[in-house]
């Protein structure tokens, strides 16, 4: 540990419930900026790894550090230091748009003026300054996901995890969302996202695939692509599950 | 946590489904049971046999007919016509003065008076006759000096509730069962909203910590309801006249507990459902219910089987109901009922070890 190049260290990261392993060994690092792309099927335990890493559950064993800080002992300084957004979007739906950004911004101990700072320059990014007062439940879907995005990211956060993102949003929503977490990864947060849309995991720098709790792969999408001789990761991922099954 | 109790408040004032249960509910359940569901008798048709017709019998007559609770029903002759009448409908009682009234009233002998009712409707028929007891008790003691012992007509006290006034023991009863509903429902189902929308996940990933989160979503509530509270209060207060009789400050304190244990309750509810339906359905079931069948609201404990009274004792609003009775009619201290607000707290720490109990489970 005390490499300050990466934010995320896992070593022999091992969960079990009872007699279910859920997460075997797992040992990857994740770098500043970088975008991590978490895959595998349902039930692979890419959510028991992302609890884990956000302080929400104890790992059986293994060597853990997020943003610098254990998972063991220090899971309220983790808490302060990343972002998290679920496919579920995570705003309250008959807030307003600034009411939610002032909920949000005051759980993470935000100052007023830093919050209407922070609301005036995403809404002014999105082009959206107009909406600031529309509740929640009256917007589009895909402004209410980028908008859940601003909110996981608005305290500036180390490392924001993304769990299934994008998950029942159209291809077009879908490509401005990634225009999204590559302009945060340009500033410097580093984006950790699970997905199992295998074209998604073409934009990420590296990915890892899981399969049955262990991670088969972890590399960049282009020496996977040309490791298992597949044309996209569609097939990558293919030929992992079945060698797994 | 400000932003947080903020953002409770702005969730509830927002729906309209929210604003109704807590405000117009005490409204209109305080007027319901105060002027519809009522006890009292007033305007009942009841005849007179008067076999006497002396001054002394004609005065009891008039004295029955002036007190407001009775209005000449169908004119009846003689006994044998009151069954009759009374399955007609067109009396509910029958006054049957005996021959020679006023003579043995004048030679001291005790002359009586029958009161017959139609107890087809019990209730109505046990009111009716305390009321002309009452009445008739009260005129033979116009009639004789004090000392002797007059016309001895049976004599009922109504105590606490000297005119039976019903709203008197409803009151009680519909704030426990308001405090019950805002607290408990509202919070388990507004917790279980946040888990089943999802942010409850993103709370839990904040750095706010789980007391906080529950504290945060508690507190709008304990202020409502204590609202409430108060509002019915004064409402029966300056509507319907009822009085506390003990320290408004004791029932105020007792009430605080009882939103406690209600909220913890609530807080216990939510641990173990996961969407709103399931939490209104174990609210409704678990609580409303048994709130009003089994606390002694509307049915007397005394009178159910023994396996329903044992029932009762695990219901925190029998407690409650037993102790604002207390304060607000008998006007009794703390001494009186210092076991039922142990239990009520007892209650609430299980509930609260409980519910903590679950939610590390949940995240272990």
């Amino acid at each position: 540990m005390g490499n300050m190049e990466f934010v995320i260290e896992a070593e022999g990261l091992t969960k079990t419930f009872g007699s279910f392993v859920a997460n075997d060994n797992l040992n990857f690092n994740v770098k500043k900026g970088e975008i991590f792309g978490f895959l595998g099927a349902n039930g692979a335990g890419k959510t028991t790894a992302i609890r884990i890493l956000c302080g929400l559950l104890l790992p059986t064993s293994g060597k853990i550090s997020v943003a610098g800080f254990d998972v063991y002992t220090q899971t309220e300084a983790i808490k302060k230091h990343i972002g998290y957004m679920s496919q579920r979007f995570s705003l309250y739906e008959d807030l307003s748009i600034y009411e939610n950004f002032r909920f949000y911004g005051g759980i993470y101990g935000m100052s007023r003026s830093k919050i209407k700072e922070k609301t005036s320059e995403m809404l002014g990014r999105l082009g959206i300054e107009s909406l600031r007062n529309s509740i929640i439940a009256s917007l589009p879907l895909g402004i209410r996901q980028k908008l859940a995005f601003s909110v996981a990211i608005m305290h500036s956060p180390q490392i924001v995890f993304l769990d299934e993102p994008t998950g029942g949003v159209d291809p077009i929503t879908r490509r401005q969302f990634w225009e999204m977490i590559y302009e945060a990864a340009a500033q410097g947060i580093t984006v950790f996202v699970t997905t199992h849309y295998m074209d998604e995991a073409e934009y990420c720098n590296r990915v890892s695939i899981m399969v049955d709790g262990r991670i088969e792969a972890l590399d960049t999408p282009r020496n996977l692509k040309d490791k298992y001789q597949a044309k996209d990761m569609d097939g990558v991922f293919l030929k992992l599950a079945r060698k797994a099954g | 946590m400000k932003q947080f109790v903020i953002k409770e408040f702005l969730h509830i004032f927002r729906d309209v489904r929210s604003m109704v249960i807590l405000f117009g509910m005490p409204l209109v359940q305080v007027l319901l049971f105060g002027y519809a569901i009522t006890n009292e008798v007033k305007d009942v048709r009841v005849s007179v046999i008067d076999q006497s017709y002396d001054y002394a019998s004609q005065a009891v007559v008039n004295k029955l007919f002036a007190s407001g609770y009775f209005l000449k029903g169908e004119h009846i002759n003689s006994t044998r016509e009151i069954e009759e009448s009374f399955r007609k409908g067109k009396n509910k009682m029958v006054v049957v003065i005996e021959p020679g009234f006023a003579g043995k009233l004048e030679t001291g002998q005790q002359p009586t008076i029958q009161l017959i009712a139609d107890a087809s409707d019990p209730n109505t028929a046990n009111l009716l006759v305390s009321y002309a007891s009452g009445i008739i008790n009260a005129y033979s003691r116009e009639l004789v000096p004090a000392g002797n012992i007059p016309v001895i007509v049976p004599e009922s006290r109504m105590l606490y509730n000297p005119s039976l006034m019903s709203v008197y023991m409803f009151v009680p009863g519909i704030i426990t069962i308001l405090l019950m509903l805002v607290s408990a429902m509202m919070t388990s189902i507004s917790i279980a909203r946040e888990k089943e929308l999802g942010t409850m996940e993103v709370l839990l990933v904040s750095p706010l910590k789980p007391f906080q989160i529950v504290a945060g979503k508690v507190m709008p509530y304990v202020l409502l309801s204590f609202i409430n509270a108060g509002s019915i209060l004064i409402l029966s207060y300056y509507i319907f006249n009822v009085p506390i009789n003990g320290s408004l400050l004791l029932l105020l304190g007792e009430t605080i507990l009882f939103i406690l244990l209600a909220l913890s309750l609530g807080i216990f509810i939510s641990t173990i459902s996961n969407n709103q339906q399931t939490a209104m359905m174990l609210s409704m079931f678990a609580l409303m219910l048994p709130t009003i069948l089994l606390s002694g609201f509307i049915f007397p404990i005394e009178n159910m089987p023994a396996v329903l009274q044992w029932f009762s004792l695990i219901m925190p609003p029998r407690w409650f109901i037993t102790i604002i009775k207390s304060i607000m009619l008998k006007g009794s201290g703390i001494e009186y009922f210092w076991k039922e607000t142990l239990i009520l707290a007892g209650m609430t720490l299980i509930f609260i070890l409980a519910s903590v109990k679950k939610f590390k489970i949940r995240l272990a």
